[in-house]
């Protein structure tokens, strides 16, 4: 999933100081997953935010809607008919509802509330960690299932380096040596010939080298 | 055994059942102060309700602190449930404490807005 982190509300208030009728709009999905901008969130945003406003002794008005996404046309459309009740969106989803929300809705100014981080998993309630760089060509298949784009901070096809020591890598104590990780895995699975095998270089086009991409499959369009 | 009489108790099934809006609500809705009194730390029935209890004191504290109506108008308390005297005196000491704080600047807000 998505993982984003909150943004300090003090950030989100110097955004939107000067509205009048601001729409907190929460997304059902990922952000819900790592407690950053699902429902819950959206209601102690809403809640703070209204107490700011009213001790600085002006009545805002304030909502919040928490949508099942906010990075598909079907459930951004399901506020249109509220949008032009408010003169800013705080958008409590990940950078793409941000940017989709922003090009669906012109004239009404949409604002993050919280920061995007990466792509990871849940490893215990309150740590996520990232997985993958949405690299556009998967390598995992020669490396055991753990990513060396992702994991490794040189993002090393070849490695490890010279770096890593005891299994950890030289960036801190706290994080594993990917390769060290891929060697331990093929080992496990008895597959250690992939390792002597060069991985040649990659196609980075597919990855932000490329510039922005798209996927387009015609086969469900 | 006496406490403040302008305390008003919610009872909850474990501290650990109190969230954040929880608490902010009742300032928005007008409290000069919230305490949440859990089970003593290691001996919640539910093994971590009070230590997420205090967990979530802790947030609604650092964003009341932000929006002007002060940290420290929200507290965590520990006792165990035999123990009323104890309870009056946190009770004592937390009706103190908003005395000297005064009253919630919501409160105060609304009425003038009104």
């Amino acid at each position: 999933m998505i993982v984003a982190d909150k943004k300090p509300i003090e950030e989100i208030i110097a955004e939107i100081e000067d509205k009048e009728r601001i729409l907190i709009l929460g997304c059902n999905e990922c952000v819900t997953v790592c407690e950053a901008g699902g429902k819950k969130e959206a209601g102690v945003l809403k809640s703070a935010l209204r107490m700011y406003f009213l001790n600085k002794g002006r009545e805002v008005k304030i909502d919040e809607i928490t949508l099942e996404r906010q990075c598909d046309h079907e459930y951004l459309e399901e506020i249109r008919d509220v949008i032009d009740q408010y003169d800013a969106v705080v958008s409590l989803a990940c950078g793409v509802g941000v940017q989709f929300m922003a090009e669906k809705y012109h004239s009404t100014p949409v604002y993050p509330g919280v920061n995007t981080c990466f792509l990871g998993a849940t490893e215990e309630r309150g740590l996520w960690t990232e997985r993958c760089q949405a690299c556009g060509s998967c390598l995992l298949a020669s490396t055991g299932g753990i990513c060396p784009v992702s994991r490794c901070a040189k993002r090393l096809l070849n490695g490890p380096c010279g770096g890593s020591t005891k299994g950890k890598c030289e960036i801190s104590q706290e994080t594993d040596c990917a390769w060290q990780l891929i060697v331990d895995r093929l080992k496990t699975l008895g597959k250690m010939d992939d390792y002597e095998k060069i991985c040649p270089i990659k196609d980075w086009s597919t990855d932000r080298a490329g510039g922005p991409r798209k996927v387009k499959r015609e086969d469900v369009q | 055994m006496q406490y403040p009489s302008d305390i008003r108790i919610i009872r909850v099934p474990c501290t650990g059942k109190v969230d954040v809006i929880h608490i902010l609500h009742a300032f928005e809705k007008g409290a000069d102060g919230v305490y949440v009194v859990g089970c003593m730390e290691g001996e919640c029935h539910f093994n971590n309700g009070n230590f997420r209890a205090r967990k979530r004191v802790e947030q609604a504290q650092k964003i009341l602190e932000t929006i002007g109506i002060g940290g420290e108008r929200a507290r965590m308390y520990n006792l165990a449930s035999s123990d009323g005297p104890l309870f009056a005196k946190y009770a004592a000491e937390m009706d103190e404490l908003i005395r000297q704080l005064g009253p919630n600047p919501i409160k105060l807000a609304k009425k003038n807005a009104a």
